[in-house]
């Protein structure tokens, strides 16, 4: 395989939008198109995550009319579903292809319009990401999959629970301090450790506050091979590595607390690579429960199993810390629209490693990390890229 | 006749409506799955056979869920009126998620990884058949 970087990337504005999934892709796509020095007529083919369009907009078709809206009908396009993990899954596979040589310039990212389903229907929807002939009707909603990870969490751990929501609380506000540095995140506010404690109940120990909001954005990234990119850019992103796997239903996995797709995926990413989790200088993780980061920054190896929480408390996690984490503010913060997320974070990575961060650089940021979760626990990607 | 029925999850709720929790059985390897897989996992052979489990187990996995599904929603269940959910070891091994009755879902921390579960087949909303739930002992 060749070398493949990341040329350009481009975001819309996450949060409440009342624009199509299509017209948010495009301003994203053009956006990374205008970065990269290229004409929409250079794109050779799109890779486009997004999960619910059906659902949201009674539109499918969405990778097609996506081309055509940027002025490129007649290309090969394709919608990746990966559940919250489709952005990453669309972007990953789009470096296969580039790196194989079939391609030289591909566009791929994510979009999702969360919102539009209303709290209700969107809840619905997500369901539909476990295993739904059997467990829907248990009752077992996402937050409640990580409420039973952070409980047995602190059982295997012998955290005491009320010490265990305290670090979870300071996930929160750490990554909403991040969030107010991103021009693009839908939070930008501070809140403290007893805004989480305020916050309502969601699935018992997991608040409100706990938990990523669902949003509306897309976020784009135009990947080349290294030999175009150098023409195009005096920065290019390098991929360094890339992992996926996925798991069988919840109930069939040994220990959620080790999320063990997660640790095939990463070992792929590492080893693809040739570095380890001691090389990595910052990463952006799928924090879409406070409890989740806690868990992902040891099934990637930032921290040993049970330490990950002491981690936060020690502020090791922080921008400026020994691993930094979400310095764009995470899920909880920048936002979670579904498919676009995987792509989000690696504008996030793409701009720390060319240092374009301002306040929320991690100065001297070399190697960073993505990391995608999607449905129960069973779809994972993870990327690694270089300076 | 059980051993009959075609190892699907059709088969699967068909028993539960006759109040029976069904495995299935690899009969080259005896792996044991529930829900039912008419492919074994683990020696990809495909001759099954249906096992009643006795539909007792243990709490493994739990959660006090106060912001539901749909289904839960209309059950009349919202944050004044939690419930339980979570996974189950059945004794005879297979884990399996669940609804859980007989714990207070107002006091989680009054819950225990390790409560004695026996199954229960509640009706689900009208004209679906039943589901598997749990109670605790
Ligand atoms: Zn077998």
């Amino acid at each position: 395989m060749r070398e493949v970087a990341v040329v350009g990337v481009g975001m819309t504005q996450f949060g409440p939008s009342e624009k199509t999934n299509v017209e948010l892709f495009s301003e994203a796509a053009m956006d990374a198109i205008a970065e990269s020095n290229l004409e929409p007529k250079d794109v050779q083919a799109l890779f486009l995550g997004n999960v619910f369009c059906g659902f949201e907009e009674g539109q499918v078709t969405l990778s097609a009319f996506a081309a055509a809206d940027i002025g490129v009908p007649y290309i090969p396009t394709t919608r990746f579903e990966g559940a919250c993990a489709s952005g990453s899954v669309a972007i990953r596979d789009a470096y296969m292809w580039v790196a194989s040589g079939a391609y030289d310039i591909v566009l791929a990212g994510g979009t999702e319009k969360a919102l539009a389903m209303g709290t209700a229907y969107a809840t619905r929807t997500f369901a539909m990401g476990s295993d739904s002939r059997y467990e829907a009707p248990t009752g077992i909603t996402f937050p409640g999959i990580f409420a039973m990870m952070a409980h047995l969490y602190a059982k295997k751990y012998g955290i005491p629970l009320e010490q265990l929501k305290e670090q979870m609380a300071m996930v929160a506000v750490k990554n909403h301090h991040n969030g107010t540095f991103h021009p693009k995140a839908h939070f930008r506010k501070e809140i403290t450790i007893q805004d989480v404690y305020k916050s309502i109940m969601v699935a018992d120990p997991l608040q409100l506050y706990d938990c990523c909001p669902f949003s509306d954005g897309a976020a784009a990234i135009i990947i080349a091979s290294a030999e175009k990119a150098k023409k195009l850019t005096d920065k290019p992103v390098y991929f360094a590595g890339a992992g996926q796997c996925s798991a069988p239903p919840l109930p069939n996995q040994k220990d959620i607390t080790l999320v063990k797709a997660r640790q095939a995926s990463a070992k792929q990413a590492y080893d693809m690579a040739g570095l380890s989790p001691n090389d990595i200088d910052i990463c952006e993780l799928h924090d879409c429960f406070t409890i989740a980061e806690i868990v992902a920054t040891e099934n990637l190896g930032f921290f040993d199993h049970g330490e990950g929480c002491k981690g936060v408390e020690r502020g090791e996690t922080q921008i400026g810390g020994r691993i930094p984490i979400n310095p764009s503010g995470g899920l909880k913060a920048r936002g979670h629209p579904i498919g676009a997320t995987g792509a989000a974070q690696v504008y996030e990575i793409a701009k720390q490693l060319r240092g374009e961060c301002g306040e929320r650089q991690v100065e001297g940021a070399k190697t960073g990390m993505t990391d995608t979760l999607g449905a129960d626990l069973c779809m994972v990607c993870n990327m690694i890229f270089r300076i | 006749m059980a051993e009959e029925r075609e190892v699907n999850s059709a088969s699967f709720y068909q028993f539960l409506t006759e109040k029976k929790l069904m495995a299935s059985r690899c009969k080259k390897c005896q792996a044991l799955y529930l829900p039912p897989h008419p492919i074994c996992t683990k020696c990809h052979g495909s001759d099954m056979e249906w096992v009643e489990m006795k539909g007792n187990g243990k709490l493994a996995a739990f959660t006090a869920i106060a912001v539901g599904t749909t289904c839960t929603i209309e059950e009349g269940h919202d944050r004044n009126n939690p419930y339980v959910a979570g996974i189950v070891e059945l004794d005879e091994g297979p884990k399996i998620s669940g609804r859980i009755s007989g714990l207070d879902a107002r006091k989680p921390e009054t819950i225990k990884v390790g409560t004695p579960l026996t199954a229960e087949f509640p009706e689900q909303e009208e004209g679906k058949g039943c589901y598997v739930a749990f109670k605790a002992q």
